[in-house]
């Protein structure tokens, strides 16, 4: 029995920031103290508040401590472990009760997590991932136990199916029906593949749940393969996750020595094969077909359907795939039921979701909310609100396929219909925030030249139309383009999401509408006023002398090579904007002073 | 996805030319292991080089256009070689919302070579590269796998001239 644990969190997050090291001081240190019995480090996944990293807990107290430092493990070891005193300097701002830090929150009770729901995330920063031990002692493989031993194929689909539990990926398609469309054909072969093909850049809670929970993955993909008569999986895994990668191995490794993967598993004819295949870079692989076609050693563009991949999928079979965050959902909705998991959410869209908060925003990281939150709590109560006091502008979800959720929809209830209905998509739970320095036009332009990078080239609408949209956005934040242009923009913006072939160019306009509908003012002040008014485009940045700072040394004036600059000696200087070619030599003769500044 | 192509002359071990058929004769009963052969391939040379992409497709027993096919499909295939050091700077979304283009355009211009390019001497090459899921230290830059999060355009410079001294 150990008297203290201390978890420390390993994911890519607080890796990246040195959480490797602290783990292997603190285990030194313990020894040296000869404390190694009676206090166990712990390295677990992911906790979610990615921004105060590394994150340290200690137990049984429940206290959170964050921004840790390998030169602080001596101090946590010699008060906190030895003498039992919390190091309050080093204790989370949000975990005080006040400011003496004597009395604690646990990490439960911080406005961070306590309006969150874990059910995907629940064992990510809870135990260790590279232990099957642990996961079974947080009742792992008990679901599929329940499945073998307890219910029919047919009953297991009924159960996701009343779960209301739909796909997390992004399309919302019901879990349930997918599964049975599964099942319903029959075949010498079937596949479950799980897509783990994070490619919205700016969400990370698959890579989470894979390195923080891997076993939950194998234990779903084996419960689908029950209930839909499939003997072989397949993981598609980003191979920019080498965490991820490498937990995932370990755990297939230890559930084939359990006996919990492989053949005959508990006892029962059900046997189940699991392999990993690493995708390449690619956005399109994402798409269903697009992934299945990469699975099997080619370029990955998408098919058209049907047939859909529940008649003919991978090598030719019938294929059921889910991702990552929908299958972790699988065990809890059987070890507790349909009923407790349609108990949280709303009336479309059942159970929890996980967002990953990026952007300008406080806390950066994982957050789990039941469905029918609000974008308020989200953003102000759990994430912290914009930093340094600047204004909430807009939230973009859905990442390149989706839109952006203006301040005047920060009531809206999170639900996929309702995201749907104002525009924008639930996609798979990327929340970039963004504050009133982002420049709209070049947020739709960064998105657009994603897809255009990302298309495959299968289908001319999106790999001819998405380029032709990028130059007018080009030309927007230019100052080059007229009204015509944007009533242009939005006509092939249309187009292209009705003739696209598949998800990725029907979803690629939803930025640039999404601020169109949003911020067409935006757009009129680049095309009317030639002006960014966030200050973004540098096409459209003016040079400005800041009068109070200016000292009169006229040292830019005599650098300018237009003669843009006039001004008395020891009296400050003005730019004429209509002389001024932008060309910065005067900013670079104002180093010392620093009077000059673009706007 | 448009990929630079390296003119730089091929320069291949015969370790490295053995390691490779080794991992060739182990998956060329499965085709669909030609993906995992190619990012042994990078991983054994850095980059996937022409002739290397010929040994792949005489080996796996496919079609060399069915290989540059793939190889240019992806983004993780490099068609150039990387340099001694090199250098990614993240352009997910949450990195660029936070001025990752600046950053990326710094070490650009510092570097005096365009991203997907390695400078002459081979010391440093540049990548733009994907999330690589560390939003929360956005924006994030790492050279050989070492990550800096948090960085400023100001930062830049010191963290090349620690590499630039070394090189």
């Amino acid at each position: 029995m150990y008297r203290s644990h201390v978890l420390v969190c390993g994911g890519t997050g607080c890796t990246s920031s040195n959480s490797g090291e602290i783990i292997a001081e603190l285990e030194k240190q313990l020894k040296e103290k000869g404390l190694e019995n009676e206090v166990k480090v712990v390295r677990t996944g992911c906790f979610g508040l990615c921004a105060l990293g590394p994150i340290m807990v200690v137990y049984p107290e429940g206290c959170f401590y964050s921004e840790v430092k390998v030169e602080d493990v001596p101090e946590i070891v010699e008060e906190h472990l030895l003498k039992g005193r919390i190091v309050k300097r080093l204790l989370c701002e949000d975990a005080k009760h006040d400011e003496s830090g004597d009395h604690i929150k646990t990490l439960n009770e911080t406005s961070f997590y306590s309006k969150q729901e874990r059910v995907a995330l629940r064992n990510c920063g809870v135990i260790d991932p590279e232990q099957i031990d642990e996961y079974i002692a947080f009742d792992g493989y008990q679901a599929l136990a329940k499945c073998l031993t307890e219910y029919t194929p047919q009953q297991v689909i009924d159960i996701v199916t009343k779960s209301g539990l739909r796909g997390r990926g992004g399309g919302g398609f019901p879990t349930g029906k997918k599964w049975s469309l599964g099942a319903a054909n029959q075949a010498d072969q079937k596949y479950v593949v799980c897509n783990a093909d994070e490619g919205d850049p700016g969400a990370f809670m698959d890579r989470s749940i894979l390195e923080g929970d891997p076993h939950c993955i194998i234990e779903a993909m084996e419960i689908c393969g029950y209930a839909i008569g499939a003997t072989e999986g397949y993981v598609y895994v980003r191979a920019e996750y080498p965490i991820a990668v490498q937990r995932l191995q370990i755990a297939i490794k230890q559930a084939k020595e359990y006996g919990l993967l492989g053949k005959n598993i508990f006892g029962t004819d059900f046997c189940f094969d699991l392999h990993i295949r690493l995708g390449a870079g690619a956005f399109v692989c994402g798409e269903e077909t697009a992934l299945m076609t990469s699975i099997e050693g080619n370029r990955g563009e998408p098919r058209p359907r049907p047939p859909y991949p529940a008649v003919k999928g991978l090598f030719g079979k019938p294929t059921t795939e889910n991702n990552v965050e929908t299958f972790a959902n699988i065990p809890q909705i059987i070890l507790r039921g349909a009923d407790w998991f349609a108990s949280y959410g709303t009336e479309g869209s059942k159970g929890t979701k996980v967002f990953a908060l990026g952007g300008k925003i406080k806390n950066t990281g994982l957050v789990e909310i039941p469905m029918g939150t609000t974008l308020r709590e989200i953003v102000e109560d759990i994430g912290g609100g914009c930093p340094n006091g600047k204004k909430f502008k807009a939230a973009q979800a859905g990442g390149p396929s989706g839109g952006c959720i203006p301040a005047s929809l920060l009531d809206e209830q999170i639900d996929y219909d309702n995201l749907t209905s104002i525009g924008c998509m639930m996609g798979s739970g990327g929340l970039i925030v963004m504050d009133e320095d982002s420049c709209m036009v070049d947020i739709a332009k960064f998105f657009l030249n994603f897809t255009v990078d990302e298309s495959c080239g299968k289908c001319s609408p999106c790999r001819i139309g998405t380029k032709r949209m990028l130059e007018i956005l080009d030309k927007i934040t230019e100052g080059k383009a007229t009204m015509e242009d944007l009533d242009k923009l939005e006509e092939l913006a249309h187009y292209i999401q009705e003739n696209s072939l598949c998800g990725l160019g029907k979803t690629a306009p939803n930025p640039v509408l999404a601020t169109l509908r949003f911020f067409r003012d935006e757009y009129i002040a680049h095309i009317k006023e030639k002006r960014c008014p966030a200050g973004v485009c540098k096409a459209l940045l003016n040079y400005y002398i800041d009068p109070d700072k200016c000292i009169g040394c006229s040292l830019c004036a005599r650098a300018c090579p237009v003669g843009a600059i006039s001004g008395q000696i020891k009296s400050p200087h003005v730019i004429d904007h209509n002389k001024c070619i932008k060309c910065g030599a005067c900013m670079d003769k104002c180093k010392k002073i620093k009077a000059i500044s673009k706007r | 996805m448009l990929k630079k192509i390296s003119k730089i002359p091929f320069q291949g071990t015969r370790e490295q030319e053995l390691e490779l058929k080794g991992i060739i004769e182990e998956s060329k009963h499965d085709k669909s292991l030609l993906m995992h052969v190619m990012q042994e391939a990078q991983r054994i040379y850095g980059y996937l080089p022409f002739e290397v992409q010929v040994m792949i497709a005489d080996g796996m027993g496919v079609p060399l256009e069915k290989v540059y096919g793939v190889s240019t499909f992806y983004a993780q295939f490099a068609l150039s070689p990387k340099g001694k050091y090199d250098i990614s700077v993240c352009l997910g979304t949450a990195c660029y919302v936070k001025g990752a283009q600046e950053v990326l355009d710094r070490v650009c211009e510092r570097l005096g070579i365009e991203p997907e390019e390695c400078t002459d001497d081979a010391a440093f090459s540049v990548t733009a590269c994907r999330c690589v899921g560390a939003c929360g230290l956005a924006p994030v830059m790492m050279v050989n796998g070492e990550v800096y999060g948090k960085v400023t355009v100001d930062e830049v410079d010191g963290i090349l001239d620690k590499y630039l001294a070394e090189a």
